[in-house]
């Protein structure tokens, strides 16, 4: 064991989850890890359904960040557009799931009177499908771009998507332009309706965000096995390989093109997921939500998080998607000390930027970086 | 025809500002490495300073003509984001310098905020009336227009861009800048100071995004602290598609990028029959942009550097 990390599993709360503990220690400490978070929701109603809220979006966070991960962290490639991702994600479910479709096109109203609606088993499959060929489709002329050329196009490609979001509710009314589509249908399965508030007893009942956490915490859970999966897979290390230097991977027989593609798809099939789940969650979607700052958020959530590290990342993406709707809270008496000069979502803002600079030059590897980045060289001397 | 004259013109002088700020990109670019996301901002805050300076000048000597109080806020303007690039090297990017290019980047857009937010604070978030300050009857060209506002756009960049030719490629300084931009572990083995250089590229890149700053907002007519972010996003668009890292790509890209923005804003609808309407404009942009890097990789005038390990 060297140096560093003896450092960093010093700290007793992340060191009972580490390979060191002993057996007992560590099963005993994900136990209370996940009795914490089953029962997290219902201590945040007690306050009110708006810190509910809050969790359900960071877990949406959370899977954005870890898509980003694979794409940024794993393979190198800066994706400065990933909320296109999101975005046609949360609008193919908007589409599917609304009367929007049977209201614009006859053809579509004759085959489903009711217009379109599909359930979670069809629509997560899709969304991770349809997502993944965008991503490949970005990553197809982008392969050949060097580190900033791609950060760029790939921005370019996220201000595409959004503005064509914007503006194709003419000549056909596909998206509804700037007003957004509405009236998406919940999420159901097996006959329940996380839309609505579920009676357990005559005096306890769960409301729809809780419930809604229930299913972003096992999508969560699923995203993090399938990450720390690929990280020690084959592909995951071909992609490690890329980002350490392409062309002593290309060297030793990687074909990087498709392994390239790859990541892109399968990022963006995690921001497809994701933004399924927010256009169902919110009920609905507009081109605003997916702004070319969204995208600089979850890139902000992946680095300051820690690059390429599952923990650092859901980290970062916790703390940067909850903070600032925390600060909104707290903001409220500022406000007031300074005479309103200072409003909340000014102070935020503040906040939230400071922060971004301050975390990056206190830890420029991130909050919880990685630790095995040299383990093999340091292990040889 | 006249039609298309006047979106040439237009086109011209959008891509001018583009190309200022694009320069203050791909010089910092070439040196550090750096995107420097904060970029825009400085414009915006080059454009807001002279706004204020122009209210105070207004009140304060009424007899002054309309261009000295244009050319004294822009003095002023330059002077303020000099010392407010020169700052933000010295805080946020110097501590960086040797740390993962990405923390930087972070520390870059973590900047752009806090500068959008503070200026949100000291200029209040409304849209600000720019007043005209040159005589506003535009020359007629051949069936299109020019005001005059529009042709000192086209003189100041074509000033600014000969005194940083000769900055650049006559003075000892320049000198410097280009051993740094070559190979700053060897220019300071030469006695450059890569210092002295960084902070020298950073406030020369600052004056000539208060320049563009001052103009765009002269020529649109409004300021506000949200200004920054388009003109800057396109700068860095115009700077990638030219090549980054070079003077003269960075010049020719934003020239080429307003020029495409403006024609093709111009004709998309009538060559689509009115279904696509000019809110694509910024969707041509990106689609020429993606496509000339697809064809060539390092930009139009970008070397193409082997990558290096």
């Amino acid at each position: 064991m060297n140096a560093g990390e003896n450092m960093r599993t010093r700290n007793p709360l992340i060191h009972v989850f580490s390979p060191q503990a002993d057996r007992g220690t560590r099963m005993a400490a994900w136990v209370v890890a996940a009795m914490l978070l089953l029962v997290l929701p219902h201590g945040l109603q007690y306050f009110g359904n708006a810190w509910v809220r809050i969790a359900d979006l960071a877990l949406l966070y959370v899977m954005l960040a870890l898509g980003l991960n694979i794409v940024v962290g794993y393979a190198g490639l800066l994706d400065l557009g990933y909320v296109a991702f999101y975005a046609v994600g949360a609008y193919l479910f908007g589409l599917l799931a609304s009367p929007h479709l049977a209201e614009n096109f006859a053809a579509v109203a004759a085959i489903f009177p009711n217009g379109v609606h599909l359930s979670l088993w069809v629509v997560i499959p899709l969304a991770a499908l349809v997502a993944a060929l965008f991503g490949a489709l970005l990553g197809a002329p982008t392969l050949k771009l060097r580190g900033d050329y791609l950060a760029i196009v790939t921005l370019g490609f996220g201000e595409i998507v959004r503005i064509f979001l914007n503006n194709l509710d003419r000549p056909i009314n596909l998206t509804n332009g700037p007003k957004g589509i509405g009236q998406i249908d919940s999420v159901k399965f097996f006959g329940l309706d996380l839309g609505k508030r579920l009676s357990v007893t005559d005096d306890y009942d769960i409301p729809a965000v809780t419930l809604y956490y229930y299913l972003f915490l096992a999508l969560v859970i699923v995203s993090i096995v399938i990450c720390t999966r690929l990280q020690d897979s084959r592909i995951g290390r071909a992609w490690m390989a890329i980002r350490e230097d392409e062309i002593a991977a290309k060297a030793m027989g990687l074909n990087t093109r498709n392994l390239k593609l790859m990541a892109f798809a399968m990022g963006a099939s995690f921001g497809g997921v994701s933004g399924a789940m927010f256009g169902a969650f919110q009920g609905f979607v507009s081109p605003e939500s997916f702004s070319l700052m969204e995208s600089v958020m979850i890139v902000a959530m992946v680095v300051l998080g820690g690059i390429g590290h599952i923990p650092g990342v859901v980290l970062g993406a916790v703390l940067l998607s909850s903070l600032p709707e925390v600060l909104r809270y707290v903001a409220g008496p500022l406000q007031q000390m300074t005479g309103g000069r200072l409003d909340a979502s000014i102070l935020r803002q503040l906040l939230i930027a400071l922060a971004m600079i301050v975390v990056m030059l206190w830890r420029p590897r991130g909050l919880w970086p990685a630790p095995d980045h040299g383990r093999v060289l340091e292990e040889k001397a | 025809m006249d039609i298309l004259l006047q979106q040439v013109i237009n086109g011209l002088v959008l891509g001018s500002v583009y190309a200022l700020v694009a320069l203050g990109y791909t010089m910092v670019y070439g040196i550090i490495n750096l995107i420097n996301f904060a970029h825009g901002e400085v414009l915006m805050v080059g454009a807001l300073t002279s706004w204020s300076v122009i209210g105070l000048m207004q009140d304060a000597m009424p007899w002054a003509p309309g261009w000295l109080v244009l050319l004294l806020s822009m003095v002023i303007a330059c002077i303020v984001s000099a010392a407010l690039n020169f700052v933000i090297e010295k805080v946020a990017y110097k501590p960086l310098r040797n740390a993962p290019k990405l923390a930087t980047l972070i520390t870059a857009i973590g900047m752009s905020l806090l500068l959008q937010t503070l200026a949100m604070i000291v200029w209040k978030p409304n849209v600000k009336v720019y007043p005209t300050l040159l005589p506003s009857e535009p020359f007629a060209i051949g069936g299109a227009v020019i005001t005059p506002t529009q042709v000192l756009i086209l003189a100041l960049t074509a000033v600014s861009l000969a005194v940083l030719m000769w900055l650049v490629h006559f003075t000892r300084l320049g000198r410097a800048m280009r051993a740094t931009a070559e190979n700053p572990k060897v220019a300071a083995l030469m006695g450059v100071k890569p210092d002295l250089v960084i902070s020298a590229t950073f406030v020369i890149g600052a004056v000539l995004a208060a320049i563009a700053g001052v103009m765009y907002a002269a020529n649109y007519g409004t300021a506000q602290h949200t200004m920054g972010f388009l003109p800057g996003l396109k700068a860095f668009t115009a700077a990638v598609f030219g090549g980054i890292g070079n003077l003269g790509g960075a010049v020719l890209g934003g020239i080429l990028l307003g020029l495409i923005e403006s024609i093709g804003s111009g004709y998309i609808g009538t060559l689509t029959g009115g279904v696509l309407g000019s809110n694509y404009a910024d969707i041509f942009a990106f689609v020429v942009l993606i496509i000339i890097l697809t064809l060539r990789p390092s930009g139009l005038l970008g070397e193409r550097v082997a990558d290096r390990a």
